[in-house]
């Protein structure tokens, strides 16, 4: 089958977003590649074909809002705002230094544009994604707003709080997205805290319910598209990923949840990103 | 008779005032719309009022939620659950992002009587105002209640107001100036300043009425905002008296006592005594003997005002 045009272009921002990541953090020294990794196709669907919002004016009203729950992968984001013009690609290389825009976790007061809220304190960003939305349908304002949580971060009580509230509001402008990639930093999900079934969880809560494999740009534009049509009810994608994704000795591995490369390693994760 | 009105309804009838003047106000409560007063608003605006459950973390990151389309929420709980519960979700996405976002926490301190320790909120002054961005009021009386509301709304930032249950004393007029930050001298005096906040201004002005008798003249300050505190008039104070005497509905450590002090030192190192909660929980009384029992009354004042001035 011939492949789109458009899903290819998407994974070549992946693949350079991908890339950016491991020099951010390499150049860094610390930071937080495995989540990152995983939840690059999401972020990057997101801001390169699904959301509604403009670089040029990061306040526009009718944007589309990005918020991330999962607040330490954030080097994602930041290399989806500076690809899509927020700001410069040069920038990037500030992450985690002194008087820097790009803190360690996102700060909307540090003066990054494109940032909604500071996130970090896990479980937190689902709430708040929640009185956006609410706030949006008060001002009849037609927009969307995404949260992405991690499936170790949906253990946080106050997730299952704001799961109550959205769909008891029927917050159907509301999309989350569950970043499953089954590892969190003491191990894997399963043993450390349980959280399984997740679908079933949201599904309970009253949310609409979309399976996928979230490294698969195909499948994420659709669950996207799909959640869009839905009334009446919040929709989450549990989107299956794997930790670290593209990166041949991170794939995976619990060790890199917050570890940065060495140079040495690095290199090795850029040529594999390459021949990816 | 002493006119009484619990500092509560100075709040609800600020926010039902609020809602007529400004349509981005909106109101959510953790599942104590009565109690907290929020009712008022529920009724007269039910389309921007929200009901949260029992969930006041969840409260507090739907009304930073909420800001960032331009609403200016009210968090409406008690005490105890509207700060210690939820700080970190203040401190992240409201502090942190310097979201507009108003607490209102009623049932401040001991007063609140029988259900106890579990309810009483004896830390929140510390606990809000270590917070950057955070602005802490602790009104002394339902009109005063009133006008930190509406005035919380007005300035941009987190605003955490501290109120009561029970009716206690109308200390001042609707004419009274109010001006958050701007602490109101209630009384002069030379020989020692009282500072005081909430119910203990009404205790401090009643223990300076008996020093008065026994020749000895107390200025009453009421600093109704602790944060930004009034540095200006606790300099001056302390200069011209040369004594401090700090009371608080609160826990010593950290609170209100502790504020004021942190400023005195830095110009004018005088002696302090603070009357406070002295490191125990609270527990269940009517609030007439919970003040007695913790040390709470213008009795209370009169004896640290007696002691800081042998320290003089």
């Amino acid at each position: 089958m011939k492949r789109n045009n458009r899903i290819e272009k998407l994974e070549e921002i992946a693949r350079q977003v991908r890339k950016d990541i491991i020099e951010m953090l390499a150049l860094a020294g610390s930071g937080h590649p495995g989540g990152a990794l995983s939840a690059s196709d999401i972020v990057v669907a997101l801001y390169f074909s699904i959301m509604k919002h403009n670089p040029k004016d990061p306040q526009w009203k009718e944007r589309d809002r990005f918020i991330l729950s999962k607040g330490h992968s954030c080097p994602a984001m930041y290399a989806c705002l500076a690809r899509a013009g927020y700001f410069p690609v040069q920038e990037l290389k500030t992450l985690r230094k002194l008087g820097s825009r790009l803190q360690g976790h996102p700060s909307k007061t540090d003066g990054l544009p494109g940032i909604e809220v500071s996130t970090g304190s896990l479980g937190q960003g689902l709430s708040i994604a929640n009185g956006v939305a609410l706030g949006l349908r008060l001002d009849k304002i037609d927009a969307r707003v995404y949260c992405l949580m991690g499936d170790g971060e949906i253990e946080e009580g106050q997730i299952w709080e704001a799961a109550m509230a959205a769909s008891h509001y029927r917050l159907d402008n509301l999309c989350g997205i569950v970043d499953n990639n089954g590892l969190q930093i003491d191990g894997k999900i399963d043993e450390i805290m349980n959280p399984n079934p997740i679908s079933e969880k949201w599904k309970a809560f009253g949310w609409n319910i979309i399976k996928i494999d979230g490294n698969k740009m195909v499948e994420i534009l659709e669950a996207f598209a799909e959640a869009k049509k839905v009334k009446g009810k919040p929709t989450v994608i549990v989107a299956k990923t794997i930790k670290g994704k593209g990166v041949s000795f991170m794939e995976n591995a619990v060790e890199w949840h917050g570890k940065a490369p060495s140079n040495e390693q690095a290199k090795v994760a850029l040529s594999d990103l390459e021949s990816s | 008779m002493m006119e009484m009105k619990a500092t509560r309804d100075g709040y609800g009838e600020a926010l039902v005032a609020l809602g007529e003047k400004n349509p981005q106000v909106v109101v959510l409560s953790a599942d104590l719309t009565d109690s907290t007063r929020a009712s008022m608003f529920k009724k007269r605006f039910p389309e921007r009022f929200f009901t949260m459950g029992v969930a006041e973390a969840d409260m507090i990151g739907t009304a930073g939620g909420l800001s960032l389309v331009g609403k200016i929420p009210f968090c409406c709980s008690l005490g105890v659950f509207a700060s210690g519960r939820v700080w970190d979700q203040i401190r992240v996405t409201i502090c942190y992002s310097n979201l507009n976002v108003k607490i209102g926490g009623s049932h401040g301190g001991i007063s609140v009587g029988a259900d106890g320790a579990t309810h009483q909120s004896i830390e929140e002054i510390a606990l809000m105002r270590v917070l950057p961005n955070m602005k802490v009021v602790v009104p002394c009386d339902a009109i005063e209640t009133r006008k930190a509301t509406i005035q919380a709304a007005e300035v941009w930032g987190p605003v955490y107001i501290r109120f009561g249950r029970p009716p206690i004393p109308i200390i001042t007029t609707e004419d009274t100036p109010f001006l958050m930050g701007k602490a109101i001298t209630m009384r002069e005096g030379k020989d020692v300043a009282i500072f005081a906040c909430g119910i203990m201004v009404y205790e401090a002005l009643e223990a300076a009425k008996e020093l008065d008798k026994k020749g000895i003249s107390a200025r009453v300050i009421n600093l109704h905002t602790v944060k930004p505190i009034d540095e200006e008039v606790i300099f001056k104070a302390a200069k011209e008296t040369g004594a401090i005497v700090t009371a608080e509905e609160h826990q010593l450590s950290g609170g209100f006592g502790s504020a004021v002090t942190e400023v005195a030192v830095k110009q004018h190192p005088v002696p302090v005594e603070m009357v406070g909660i002295k490191d125990r929980f609270g527990k269940s009384g009517s609030p007439q003997e919970l003040m007695q029992d913790f040390g709470l009354t213008r009795f209370d004042i009169i004896k640290a005002v007696e002691k800081v001035l042998k320290r003089k």
